[in-house]
């Protein structure tokens, strides 16, 4: 369970979060939507513990976030950056390798190993994994950083916008394959999403987020509504039910 | 009114730099005695004069060459055009020794010349997003040309030479010693004729060509003004780094770009600041004296370093 | 394969050209060659460290102005206490004392330095280079005002020179140089990670921060030693940690740090080596790095190789 209280966020004179207190339960998608600049980015970077939090406390199942040692909070929680600033050096096995890190601190065992090629292969990179990253496509260079998240095998998994460099065919593969691993193994995975329509269809909680401040927290059904909509995002929107779901006209 | 504080204290700085050395000399000396006229006419006069035209036409460089460039952290002498001054001259002395000194001169001029062309086109082949760039790969270039010339004085055996060309000072300032530097005062004074030329070229090639100016001749014109005045400057007094890269941004920061207007302003203000660096060496370890590159070397680092940091006011 | 080629240079190094004694060129050689060698690794070593701190590939502590920093401080020592007092002062004493001033000094600067200019490469380049340019113009306007006679004394311990080292630091080099390269080796993985970049480093359970200032007091220390040893050495750690980019491209300090050293130790030892036996060329080997490590640092910012 992550428990924010009470956390606000300036930068110089300008106030990216204010006072946000928000539970998010463990296990589970949750989806934190909102316009450019709601502050979602930054909140999941404080969650990570990116950036020095100013004012309120934020807990990780019972870890205190800025107050318990970085490796032991690396096996707890890995978060995917937005712009991710890899070193184009490296080969995809190499920088899967690198979500091992907090466990081997540069010595990998048989079992680290192991689950490096198992990151590989759930995210079908065994093919590309003695590729250097410079001369993959985006969306495949993508994909290497979310496995290099997935092998970092925490009970967390943050997200900043990972769908923003993958066609559709990615977009909704890495969204099945996040639901897997929060279905199957129980892990709690925390994503921002700027297309409402992904949120609705694979997030359990959706947050939503407005000016620094949490306008509405609900589930799905709850949360896409006409009314919810408008206010958050200032646009009016049709919203058609189909078979159950919840689609979005753009 | 700030033109006006500006040769005033030029004129201050003047009679103090006449009154100020080794040997005592008071004004009231002149009027009674010989030899203290002849002090003036031989030694500080000329020492007075050669400061103020060499800081006046180095700063008069620096802006020109931050127009050709368009890029405000750039000045002849650390973008290549003085270590290219120095390596000519280098040259002229190892090979030709027996030319007359104006040929020796132009020889040098042609070489600061070609290592500025090679900086403009190294400059221009770089992206124009990162500015920060510009004075970048001109300080390396200076300082590979500079090398190269450690290089080959060291080869040659002409170490002793290098240091006259490459500290700045006015010590051995002389009547007799100096009069190549009027010929500096004449192409600084000269390329005040193209003030708006240079302006516009500040603009760009585009704007340059919209209004009808022919660029590369502009360009060309600049950088053969450019390179006489640090040529004349290196082998006359030595390298005195900063002064074109202080001064006019000092006076764009006052004044604006409005070159026609303000080159007076930036000529003064140089002749200014380079007499009261050199009137401090003199008087700060008195008897001793400290050459003017060394302190300008010192100010101007220190002042380019606020320049970096300092925001534009009207930005 | 570099190591053979080293090993090849260092005996050339000892033996060829020598006349007369061996008892006393041997020793005399030896001791030259092992300063030569603790430079290089010293300066490779301090590069490749500074370059994984700042992300990139054109920055050197001496491009910065860490060893016009160490010149400095020898020169207001030497102002301050005059000539006769600073030279009556154990060598070994000196140094350990001029040691820690630089690490005040240079976690002062340039921690303050890399913490504010983060996010602006070039930016921070040029501060770099223009607060080098003030130190060295400051040192020069002091050693001016020092006495003729003082002035030598800095003189001395300001250009790069091989001719004369300071063979009684030796010792003491040794001994700072090993540890500093200990401590460096013991940290390969985490460079690795570090070298991810911040957040990267971050995620993974490291600390940038605190590792970027353990990190500087490594090449302060190591700056110190070869500044003590031969002065400023320019170009060289750009020049040795580019070749060693070129010729084993990797992301893996373990091996970085061993050809940059390599190849660093190659360049002085093997380059003195031509240069005085072979050539028997007057110019010092520093003028000729420079201008080809000038010329390297021109080509990578050209080709916008700089991350």
């Amino acid at each position: 369970m992550i428990e924010i209280s009470g956390v606000s966020y300036r930068i110089g004179g300008a106030r990216i979060l204010d006072g946000i207190n928000l539970t998010l339960p463990k296990g589970g998608i949750s989806a934190l939507i909102g316009p450019n600049g709601a502050g979602k980015s930054t909140l999941l970077s404080l969650i990570a513990r990116l950036m020095p939090h100013q004012t309120g406390t934020i807990t990780v199942d019972n870890l205190v976030v800025g107050a318990c040692p970085n490796n032991t909070f690396a096996r707890k929680l890995a978060i995917l950056p937005q712009a991710s600033d890899a070193a184009p050096l490296l080969s995809v096995r190499e920088l899967v390798g690198f979500g091992r890190y907090p466990y081997h601190k540069g010595r990998p065992s048989a079992e680290d190993h192991a689950k490096v090629e198992r990151a590989l292969a759930t995210f079908g990179l065994t093919d590309l994994a003695a590729r250097r990253l410079d001369t993959l496509s985006g969306g495949q260079r993508q994909r290497a950083q979310v496995a290099m998240t997935y092998a970092q095998d925490t009970d967390y998994i943050l997200l900043d916008e990972p769908l923003n460099n993958l066609d559709i065919a990615a977009s909704r593969s890495l969204m099945r394959v996040l639901r897997d691993l929060a279905a199957s193994q129980g892990r709690t995975i925390v994503i921002v999403l700027h297309d409402i329509n992904y949120a609705a269809a694979y997030a359990d909680l959706i947050v939503a987020m407005k000016g620094g401040r949490i306008v509405a927290t609900g589930t799905p059904d709850d949360i896409v509504t006409e009314a919810v909509v408008r206010e958050v995002f200032e646009t009016d929107p049709k919203i058609h039910r189909i078979d159950g779901k919840v689609i979005i006209e753009v | 009114m700030i033109c006006l504080a500006l040769v005033l204290t030029l004129v201050l700085l003047c009679i103090t730099s006449l009154f100020v050395g080794v040997a005592d000399l008071s004004p009231a000396a002149i009027l009674s005695d010989p030899a203290a006229l002849d002090l003036i006419w031989t030694s500080r006069g000329p020492r007075t004069v050669a400061v103020v035209i060499t800081g006046g036409a180095l700063a008069v460089s620096g802006t020109i060459m931050q127009m050709i460039v368009r890029n405000r952290f750039v000045e002849p002498m650390t973008a290549g055009t003085g270590q290219g001054a120095a390596l000519g001259i280098l040259l002229v002395t190892l090979f030709t020794p027996s030319l007359p000194i104006l040929m020796k001169m132009a020889l040098a001029t042609t070489v600061a010349l070609a290592t500025s062309t090679v900086f403009l086109f190294i400059v221009n082949r770089l992206p124009p997003t990162q500015p920060m760039l510009v004075p970048l790969v001109g300080l390396i270039y200076g300082g590979i040309i500079g090398a190269g010339v450690l290089f080959v004085a060291y080869q040659a055996d002409l170490l002793q030479y290098i240091d006259i060309w490459m500290n700045g000072e006015f010590s051995g300032v002389l009547q007799g010693r100096y009069e190549l530097l009027w010929i500096a005062a004449g192409v600084a004074a000269l390329s005040y004729l193209a003030a708006d030329q240079f302006a516009i070229i500040g603009m760009g090639r585009t704007a340059s060509v919209n209004l009808g100016l022919n660029y590369t001749q502009v360009v060309v014109v600049g950088l053969l003004s450019i390179s006489v005045v640090t040529a004349l400057t290196v082998v006359t007094v030595g390298m005195i780094p900063f002064v074109g890269l202080v001064v006019p941004n000092i006076v764009s920061r006052l004044s604006g770009d409005n070159l026609r207007a303000t080159l007076p302003m930036t000529a003064v203000s140089g002749a200014a600041l380079v007499l009261a660096s050199d009137i401090v060496g003199r008087l700060i370890r008195y008897p001793f004296e400290i050459a003017v590159g060394s302190v300008f070397g010192v100010l101007g680092a220190a002042v380019f370093l606020w320049l970096l940091y300092a925001p534009r006011r009207h930005a | 394969m570099l190591a053979v080629l080293l090993m090849a240079c260092m005996a050339g190094y000892l033996t060829l050209g020598a006349r007369g004694n061996w008892d006393f060129v041997l020793p005399f050689r030896g001791n030259k060659l092992v300063a030569l060698v603790i430079v290089a690794v010293a300066i490779s070593t301090a590069t490749v460290l500074f370059q994984t701190i700042t992300h990139n590939r054109i920055l050197t502590p001496a491009i910065m102005g860490f060893d016009a920093l160490y010149v400095l401080i020898l020169t207001v020592q030497i102002y301050a206490l005059g000539a006769q007092e600073y030279v009556r002062l154990s060598q070994s004493g000196q140094f350990i004392a001029n040691v820690v001033l630089m690490l005040i000094a240079a976690l002062a600067l340039f921690g303050t330095l890399l913490s504010k200019t983060r996010n602006d490469l070039m930016r921070m380049v040029l501060t770099g280079i223009i607060i080098a340019v003030l130190l060295r113009a400051v040192t020069g306007f002091l050693q001016r005002v020092i006495d003729p006679s003082e002035y030598a004394v800095v003189q001395v311990a300001s250009f790069a020179r091989f001719a004369r080292i300071e063979v009684e630091l030796l010792a003491v080099a040794a001994v700072m140089t090993c540890s500093a390269l200990a401590v460096t080796w013991r940290m390969r993985h985490r460079l690795d990670v570090l070298a991810l970049g911040e957040t990267a480093a971050i995620n993974l359970g490291e600390t940038p921060k605190r590792s970027m200032f353990q990190i500087l007091v490594v090449i302060a220390v190591l700056v110190s030693v070869s500044t003590a040893l031969v002065g400023p050495m320019g170009f060289l750690g750009l020049l040795v940690v580019s070749l060693a980019h070129l010729v084993t491209p990797t992301a893996s300090h373990a091996t970085l740090l061993l050809s940059a050293a390599l190849i660093s130790a190659l360049t002085l030892v093997g380059g003195q080596f031509v240069l005085e036996r072979v050539l028997g060329m007057s110019t010092p080997l520093i003028v000729v790095i420079d201008v080809i490590g000038g010329v390297v640092f021109l080509i990578l910012l050209l080709k916008r190789k700089y991350r």
